[in-house]
């Protein structure tokens, strides 16, 4: 957990793909993971029961993958992080060494703990992400950046690639861990918590 | 017009009074309305949290963070602990320290903590330890007009009171321990009715798996549900419970029934609800945050309830089910871009296009968690089971969500009638819904079960599979062996 924010506006780096819809939070961390007092060595076990399973049938994940070693931008399809709340899932993708999702659709609280921890999560268009996805694949060794500011990945080829306003602000000004800001307004959280009854008892 | 009290949403921390339309607002609003306490500088909001919620997987690093920052737990009168995903059934497993040394460092995380920061804390053998999405309610602490967070995705459940209820990551439980805020941004309201009258030997596990079956696992997504119609007024709060739980598997982080009069005569006298003079008035403020007649919605959707059959899940998204005298779906049906996942299920559930979904073996049987675990479900599963045996060769288990549920049970008898038919009575907690605990799969054992995800490895073997239905129709598959109609096994209606 980072707790000082810093400006989010573009990441760079290779791309790693992980196919497939509606890929859920049990998927990415296994819940035997979670028994667990830190996040630390999270990172190992992403996608764990998938990369063994595939392994099982001579297949490869491609997180397994050499040449997807290092890859700090990952691609993926629709719904993605549905499922449990877990943060242990965007902390294990952010410890194997992600720093931003793109996707044509992403499940609603982990895209929120993906702001808590600095993670952009951003939208494609399905064609797009086929796009994108391709010429990943084709090259892995490219190079990619999401600009944040301009709502672009751009690399072999280049989309626009969208985030709601209210989460885009928060990591083009730094303020994607809210903490702080919300520790600024102490007073106004009492007060609003006096006027409610079932808070002050007073019904 | 009438005088209330709002909260200007431009800024200013202030609360103060101004006049607006009486009427057309829907609950959400209402409620989020006056949690609000400021406009933060991202343009979301800054919203007070009425209850916290709090359990031993997605807390520890929380308390760590604001140890770490010398914050201290904003209010510790408004944050409840329990322990639920990591404690074993077994009651001989439930001795210190326990056989995990992993679980037993989880254990004695939150006892620290809670003790540390000053938060109530229902550990095991409090009487009060349980599933925390079936304490909150038994203990009258879920109330209507609330807004309710915890680290884990199905605090949607509390939703059955008429309080906005979601869960959120670890870094949010942190935000909120030590603000008792965090940042939201606004939901759109989809508007859900249900009319008509269940048939026998349909539940709301059946309606909630039919919901998400027509929506889609991400239909919910930027929404809260509000559910209506004669179905869910007829509903107890047990029922409502059920399915507001599952709310967050059509991907709705929220959702919600409108308080009424069952809503109020469920509250009544429980250990945390308002008392004496108290109670009249807390009722007219419950009354007040429900949607008005005239409120407007986002979105509206109609099922008929008459309609629907027993529903079970095939494959591995819980909007991948059928009514239970249906076929498995052939992959063609599907759109181009889902038929890969839909491929995918049927290689991993090892089922065929067009195969009856009745009939299917299965090795385990459970009955139990935040979907199913309460004192209704575990009755209507006994007294259909009551005279009857477990198939031989299934493992079946029923798992209280609660040490006030199991005491209820063991006050009717349950456990008994439970036995007698050849299941395992367990201690209460979340067991085999994400086995964390020792309740686990093995290999590709197929279980019917009354929870709430069938993903891929779910209930603890990466292999093992799962098929959701409701507690009497996993009664049924534990008696014959296999996903049965259980209106003909028990001959229901």
């Amino acid at each position: 957990m980072t707790a000082a924010s810093t400006i989010v506006s573009s990441v760079s780096g290779r791309v790693v793909s992980v196919r497939g819809n509606d890929i859920d939070t049990d998927r990415i961390i296994p819940a035997r993971f979670l028994r667990c007092v830190t996040f630390d060595g999270l990172g190992e076990h992403a996608f764990e029961d998938d990369r063994r399973g595939l392994k099982a049938k001579g297949q490869t994940h491609s997180f397994d993958e050499a040449k997807y070693q290092g890859a700090s931008i990952l691609f993926v399809n629709k719904n993605f992080g549905c499922g449990s709340s877990r943060e242990h899932a965007p902390q294990a993708l952010m410890r194997w060494g992600i720093q931003a999702v793109v996707g044509e659709s992403f499940a609603e609280i982990f895209f929120g703990n993906c702001v808590s921890l600095g993670i952009p999560c951003v939208t494609v268009d399905e064609a797009a992400i086929a796009k994108l996805m391709a010429a990943a694949e084709a090259n892995s060794t490219a190079s990619w950046t999401l600009d944040l500011e301009a709502q672009k990945i751009s690399g072999p080829v280049s989309e626009t690639a969208t985030m709601p306003e209210g989460p885009r602000s928060q990591f083009l000004s730094g303020k994607w861990n809210p903490m702080s800001e919300l520790l600024s307004h102490l007073a106004e959280v009492d007060s609003v918590g006096a006027a409610l009854p079932y808070v002050s008892g007073r019904w | 017009m009438a005088r209330r009290v709002g909260f200007n949403p431009a800024f200013t921390g202030a609360i103060f009074y101004f006049d607006v339309p009486a009427m057309k607002q829907n609950l959400y609003n209402k409620v989020f309305d006056r949690h609000v306490v400021s406009r933060l500088s991202s343009g979301q909001y800054q919203v007070f949290i009425g209850l916290h919620l709090v359990h031993e997987v997605t807390s520890p690093q929380a308390f760590a963070l604001i140890r770490e920052r010398g914050l201290k737990v904003r209010f510790p009168n408004r944050t409840f602990a329990t322990v639920d995903h990591i404690i074993p059934t077994d009651a001989r497993e439930r001795k210190r320290p326990l056989l995990d040394s992993l679980a037993e460092e989880m254990l004695q995380a939150i006892e620290k903590n809670t003790a540390e920061f000053g938060v109530n804390y229902f550990g095991t053998d409090s009487g009060r330890q349980g599933i925390v999405h079936v304490i909150g309610p038994e203990l009258g602490l879920t109330q209507p007009g609330m807004t309710i967070a915890c680290g884990d995705s199905h605090t949607s459940t509390h939703g059955a009171f008429g309080s906005l209820a979601f869960g959120i990551g670890t870094s949010q439980v942190a935000d909120i321990l030590a603000t008792q805020t965090m940042s939201l941004g606004r939901l759109k309201v989809r508007k859900i009715q249900v009319n008509g009258r269940l048939g026998p030997g349909v539940y709301a596990k059946d309606v909630i798996l039919a919901i998400i079956r027509k929506l889609g696992v991400n239909g919910g997504v930027g929404y809260a549900y509000e559910y209506t119609g004669d179905v869910i007024s007829n509903f107890t709060m047990e029922e409502r419970m059920t399915l507001c739980n599952m709310s967050i598997e059509g991907g709705a982080r929220i959702g919600y029934v409108n308080p009424d009069e069952t809503t109020f005569a469920y509250l009544k006298g429980r250990p945390h609800a308002p008392q004496g003079s108290d109670w009249d008035k807390a009722v007219e403020y419950w009354r007040s945050v429900a949607s008005d007649s005239d409120a407007t919605f986002d979105d509206v959707v109609t099922l008929d309830g008459s309609s629907l059959a027993p529903h079970v899940t095939w494959g591995i998204t819980p909007g991948q089910s059928l009514p239970v005298d249906g076929a498995v779906p052939s992959v063609s049906s599907f759109q181009e871009s889902e038929q890969q996942l839909i491929r995918e299920a049927l290689e991993y559930m090892d089922l065929k296009e067009g195969q009856k979904i009745e009939g299917v073996p299965v090795d385990v049987v459970f009955i139990g968690s935040c979907t199913n675990g309460r004192i209704s479900d575990l009755e209507e599963a006994a007294r259909v089971v009551k005279g009857m045996k477990v198939a031989s060769g299934v493992k079946a288990l029923v798992v209280p969500g609660s040490e006030q549920v199991e005491r209820e049970a063991e006050a009717k008898g349950l456990p008994e009638v439970f036995r007698a038919a050849g299941f395992e009575w367990r201690e209460p907690g979340c067991s085999m819904c994400l086995a964390m605990n020792p309740d686990k799969l093995k290999d590709r054992q197929i279980s019917a079960s009354t929870s709430n995800r069938n993903f891929k490895g779910r209930q603890g073997s990466p292999s093992g599979r799962t098929l959701l239905m409701s507690p009497v129709m996993a009664a049924a598959a534990a008696v014959t062996g296999k996903v049965a109609d259980a209106r003909k096994v028990f001959r229901l209606g």
